[in-house]
């Protein structure tokens, strides 16, 4: 069957021609990087913090809204642009597209996040302590967060601003619900239902356990979430594409 | 075997039925013209055709392949040039190439070779670098064809490929179109321009409310149509229609400085022409004769559905 080598090859096409339209496109660099950058500066400097305490939950923010700022903008953006009609005629699957966008955000997720970590490892004492479980923190993070941009975008029109501005309003909340400023420790009640609610705290909560040891779930459990939630989010971002594809183009 | 074989086609959106019951066979080697009027489901049919979208009933066989069940095989086998939909902007003309190249899988020696001819056939070689949001409507279109045909596809369907294009980009699409024809692939396209297809498609076949109502060779629909027999005079001065209140004429409409009068009985019409002329002092300027007109039988093939 050929179908198979076909649909591996329409990701790896168009995860290419992702990185190549999108990387450099005004939303995904104030979305996805400008943005955690002045959350960083405007929560953690000057307030004599202990950097290396919340340099894990600084780190899943920053893979956070790298990897999820990618794919809310490419739908829309080939919409507008009216090239998605000329993309699902090539020999691609609607899943092909779906995955050569998360594959798209992860990518960008990953390569910032580990800019940021080597340059902040020149300047705070970030020990990681298991090299594996921070790999596959990595992984799992960038695809999760990728998967949920891609979902935030599923629902969308052909207006990049309208679903760049939808997803802000998804992902903002979600940072501080998820024991970044606040360590889960010292959560209480509803904020503390709220966290168990938030992918990121797992990702929070498995930097934590790779760089530092001290973890409030076991780092199984943390991996289970993610690879579940990411599972979930592109069997819904599926799910709606298919969807509006049945109403139209 | 048939390129393209389409059994049962519906679509429905909400209340709308798109697409009711539409099934066509096209011949390998063959140019099919698909027309209709605005809203009669022909871009809607060329999404089915080319698994864009998918049917509520009906079945879609590309070149034998069930596009439904092996979209990635069917799809490999048709070139497509979407109704509006462009390449893309940011990229260049040569690199918006590559693209489609590589989402056929044509590696990278064959895909510069076919690149250099398609861009030097289509005008584009010197602008080949240039980023095509900065082209015309024209430029893009070309671009647009050569991303469609860099392969070779076995079946190319083109939606209102030369709609609002200048007259040299729409020669070169049809030129292009001819080309792709003559070297075994079979075409599938969609028109408003009914000369256009008159003059392309051995087989046309026309699409109306989402039904088809006609499907033929463009000479037997015209056959269909005897009754739309033209008679194209002009007189040396203005005259009023009054003047064509006469048998065998059935209808007659004012056409730039000349009238065009539809009949069943040319013969009869000229001879009232001359010898009105002549008892009113009119000078004849010219005087033409036309057979039924393929678009007389689309309107009325429209019209009346």
């Amino acid at each position: 069957m050929m179908e198979i080598p076909l649909f591996l090859r329409g990701i790896l096409v168009i995860t290419g021609k992702n990185m190549r339209l999108y990387y450099t496109k005004p939303p995904v660099l104030m979305f996805g990087l400008l943005f955690p950058l002045f959350m960083f500066f405007a929560f953690f400097v000057g307030r004599h913090l202990d950097l290396a305490t919340f340099f894990p939950g600084f780190l899943a923010m920053m893979l956070f809204f790298t990897a999820s700022s990618v794919g809310p903008l490419i739908t829309p953006w080939e919409k507008r642009e009216k090239t998605y009609e000329r993309l699902l005629s090539y020999p691609v699957t609607q899943d092909s597209i779906i995955l050569g966008d998360v594959a798209a955000g992860a990518i960008f997720g990953i390569g910032i996040s580990m800019l940021v970590w080597i340059a902040s490892a020149l300047f705070v004492p970030v020990a990681v302590t298991d090299i594996g479980l921070f790999a596959t923190a990595f992984v799992l993070g960038t695809l999760s967060c990728a998967a949920l941009g891609v979902l935030l975008a599923s629902p969308a029109s052909d207006s990049p601003p309208n679903v760049m501005i939808f997803s802000n309003l998804i992902r903002f909340p979600l940072i501080f619900i998820s024991g970044i400023f606040v360590p889960l420790q010292q959560m209480q009640g509803w904020a503390l239902a709220l966290a168990y609610c938030s992918p990121l705290t797992y990702l929070v909560d498995l930097f934590n356990s790779a760089m530092s040891g001290a973890s409030v779930f076991s780092p199984l459990f943390d991996c289970g979430v993610l690879a579940g939630v990411s599972a979930g989010f592109i069997l819904a971002a599926r799910v709606i594409q298919k969807r509006n594809l049945v109403k139209g183009m | 075997m048939n390129a393209i074989e389409a059994g049962h086609l519906f679509k429905r959106f909400g209340t709308v039925t798109a697409v009711n019951d539409v099934s066509l066979t096209v011949r390998e080697g063959e140019t099919f013209g698909f027309l209709g009027p605005n809203g009669a489901g022909k871009t809607t049919t060329i999404r089915l055709l080319t698994g864009v979208l998918t049917p509520d009933a009906g079945t879609v066989h590309i070149t034998g392949i069930d596009i439904h069940r092996h979209p990635l095989d069917a799809k490999m086998q048709m070139g497509v040039i979407p109704e509006s939909s462009t390449v893309y902007g940011d990229l260049s003309a040569e690199q918006n190439l590559h693209l489609s190249g590589k989402m056929y899988g044509m590696p990278r020696a064959l895909r510069d070779e076919r690149i250099d001819e398609i861009l030097s056939r289509l005008g584009l070689s010197e602008k080949r670098r240039n980023q095509v949001r900065t082209f015309s409507k024209g430029m893009k279109q070309r671009v647009s064809i050569a991303c469609a045909i860099i392969h070779h596809p076995r079946v190319l369907f083109l939606d209102e490929p030369t709609s609002g294009l200048d007259v040299q980009s729409r020669r070169l699409v049809i030129e292009t179109i001819h080309q792709m024809n003559e070297q075994g692939s079979t075409i599938f396209l969609t028109t408003h321009n009914i000369e256009e297809a008159n003059t392309l498609c051995r087989t046309v076949c026309i699409i109306n409310k989402g039904k088809i109502v006609a499907q033929d060779s463009p000479e037997r629909l015209k056959k269909m149509f005897d009754t739309t027999q033209s008679v194209e005079v002009s007189f040396d001065r203005n005259v009023t229609r009054d003047l064509f209140a006469a048998e065998g004429i059935l209808r007659a409409e004012p056409c730039g400085d000349k009238w065009r009068l539809y009949t069943d009985n040319p013969d009869r019409v000229l001879k009232y022409l001359v010898g009105r002329a002549e008892r009113e002092s009119l000078g004849i300027t010219s005087l033409t004769t036309s057979g039924p007109s393929l678009e007389e039988a689309f309107v009325q093939l429209t019209e009346c559905a």
